[in-house]
């Protein structure tokens, strides 16, 4: 590779070196310095005061491990992080095939359908935490047509809190989505399509069989986006439900914040933080070589 | 396909109850937070007549017009440092083809697959060790800090693609290195520096966790931590709080309808690159 990107042309500029500093700086000061501390930190009993740290081994692991709360923890993120990656991309592609159609409305609907994405994920948690109460916006509506039997406390019981989060979560996420799928979409042949519908193809076969394969960087960069977003999913369980009720939408990453600065235990704290970061960084890198693979 | 049929028909009106359910929470933002608590409720919480008396006590009583001070300055400071650092880092690494120029991206590539819970808490040593705890500054350097991956890896991308021909001729003519950078790589980049903007700026204004940890006990909080601060104390007390929520995100509607394009645009190939 360096023997044919040896151009003559790239020789003549010399960009100051010096440019490089404040960005250096700033990331290795923030970024990667906290964390190289805290995996050596996951192996000791720090607990940010004291100086001298005693070397404990894997012993901050076995203890997470072996702790039920974390255990749930985890399997409620990975329920989340299941639900929200299915309702984004089904709901986002769904969203996305019908403003790319002839529809009339699709410049508006477009609008309506990204307004979420910017808006503040703690103004989502209250929000959605008001419609979803006994007496709000949602069990009204379903009393006025007569579904009271549908009536629930969406956020007050312990099979249904997790859920509801996450149908506040895909709201508020799937307009990123859907515009994704929209630009790969908007690059498919109207004419491909046109023909497979003249062979015979019905709706469902055209979409799995014909269109999802050729839109499938999308797919793939929906999926990890989401995948990453859900598994490190705060705002929304802080705000809307504070990780209850008993325990059922604590997820990790509330787990962490938890410990970290409400029990003030440290080295479980920062040893879940290494569990959770070691999880992201292994799916975004599952993810990348997937694409890799298919674009070759 | 290429007509309006009957079946784009039913397809328009599938589509225009589904945007209707997704704008209802946000009829029900306006409607609650307009209230009149005299009135019968209508469909979406729909009063009327509109009672604008809630909205008056939350700016008076939330100290929210502060917060969106604060919430503005910690912005622009985070996204000039962030655009300042990311041009210029970005700006050598796409053009010395070396094996320490690839060392060094590959460095900044690293921390986007860094999730940062590990790193949560001895940052937060630090920056008490730093005593910049309560201070802006804290808010400030953490938002630089971790979107020097994203911004350098967009950047590096966009100007490896932009023809040396322009600075090599402004060279040639005489022109210092650090010139060319200014008059040539940094108009040229204005189509990534407007993504980036939009971006880093949303993330920075709509971010909680971070003044979460290092601005609740000090008087220099966010939107989003003082209407966090306002609902603790006026839970129960939901128009008041609609009102504070109306107030907190006035200034992204603002933003979002004036330059809803750019934005969507900015999202869709931001996120992909």
């Amino acid at each position: 590779m360096p023997a044919k990107t040896r151009r003559h042309s790239t020789s003549g500029i010399r960009p100051p070196v010096w440019f490089l500093i404040p960005a250096v700086v700033f990331y290795t000061v923030i970024v990667v310095v906290p964390n190289v501390q805290g995996y050596a930190y996951s192996f000791t009993d720090w607990n940010g005061l004291r100086p001298v740290v005693n070397w404990v081994g894997w012993q901050n692991y076995a203890r997470i491990f072996d702790d039920s709360g974390t255990i749930k923890a985890f399997v409620n993120t990975i329920l989340f992080t299941i639900g929200t990656v299915i309702g984004q991309n089904v709901i986002g592609l769904l969203l996305a095939l019908g403003c790319n159609s002839l529809i009339k409305s699709k410049y508006v609907l477009r609008l309506i359908f990204f307004l979420p994405v910017v808006l503040t994920p703690i103004v989502t948690a209250f929000l959605w935490s008001y419609v979803l109460n006994p007496t709000g916006s949602l069990n009204e509506a379903l009393g006025s047509v007569g579904l009271e039997w549908l009536q629930q406390d969406w956020l007050g019981s312990p099979e249904l809190a997790l859920w509801s989060v996450v149908v506040a979560s895909v709201w508020q996420g799937v307009g990123i989505t859907m515009v994704i799928y929209l630009a790969a979409l908007q690059g498919v042949s109207p004419d491909l399509i046109e023909a497979s519908a003249l062979d015979g193809a019905g709706p469902v076969r055209r979409l799995l069989q014909i269109i999802l394969p050729l839109i499938n960087g999308a797919v793939v960069i929906n999926i990890m986006l989401t995948l990453t977003g859900g598994l490190k999913q705060f705002d929304l369980v802080f705000a809307m439900t504070s990780g209850g009720p008993a325990e059922s939408t604590q997820t990790l990453g509330f787990l962490i914040y938890k410990n970290a600065f409400v029990n003030l235990d440290y080295p479980t704290a920062v040893a879940q933080g290494v569990v959770l970061t070691l999880i992201v960084a292994l799916v975004a890198v599952v993810q990348i070589k997937a694409t890799s693979r298919k674009e070759d | 396909m290429n007509r309006y049929s009957w079946r784009t028909f039913i397809l328009e009106i599938v589509m225009i109850l589904a945007g209707i359910v997704f704008f209802a929470p946000f009829v029900i933002l306006l409607a609650v937070a307009f209230r009149n608590n005299d009135a019968p409720r209508h469909i979406f919480d729909i009063t009327w007549p509109l009672d604008f008396s809630h909205i008056v006590t939350a700016w008076q009583v939330s100290g929210m017009g502060a917060a969106i001070v604060n919430s503005t300055i910690i912005t622009v400071l985070s996204v000039v440092g962030i655009i300042a650092f990311a041009i210029t880092a970005a700006y050598p690494l796409s053009r010395y083809r070396t094996k320490w120029s690839r060392g060094v991206f590959f460095f900044f590539l690293a921390g986007l697959f860094l999730a940062g819970q590990a790193s949560i808490l001895p940052l937060y040593t630090l920056i008490r060790d730093m005593h910049l705890m309560g201070t802006i500054w804290a808010v400030v350097i953490i938002h630089i800090g971790a979107n020097m991956p994203f911004s350098i890896f967009l950047y590096s991308s966009f100007l490896r693609d932009i023809p040396r021909e322009y600075e090599e001729a402004a060279v040639i003519d005489g022109c210092s290195p650090v010139r060319a950078f200014f008059s040539i790589i940094v108009p040229l980049s204005r189509p990534i520096t407007g993504t980036l903007v939009i971006l880093t700026a949303l993330g920075c204004w709509n971010d909680f966790f971070i003044p979460l940890l290092y601005l609740s006990a000090s008087g220099n909080k966010t939107a989003p931590l003082t209407l966090y601060n306002f609902v603790g104390q006026y839970g129960a007390d939901w128009p008041l709080v609609f009102s504070a929520l109306l107030l907190s995100i006035i200034p992204i509607l603002v933003l979002y309808f004036v330059a809803q394009k750019h934005i969507i645009k900015g999202f869709a190939s931001g996120l992909k690159g």
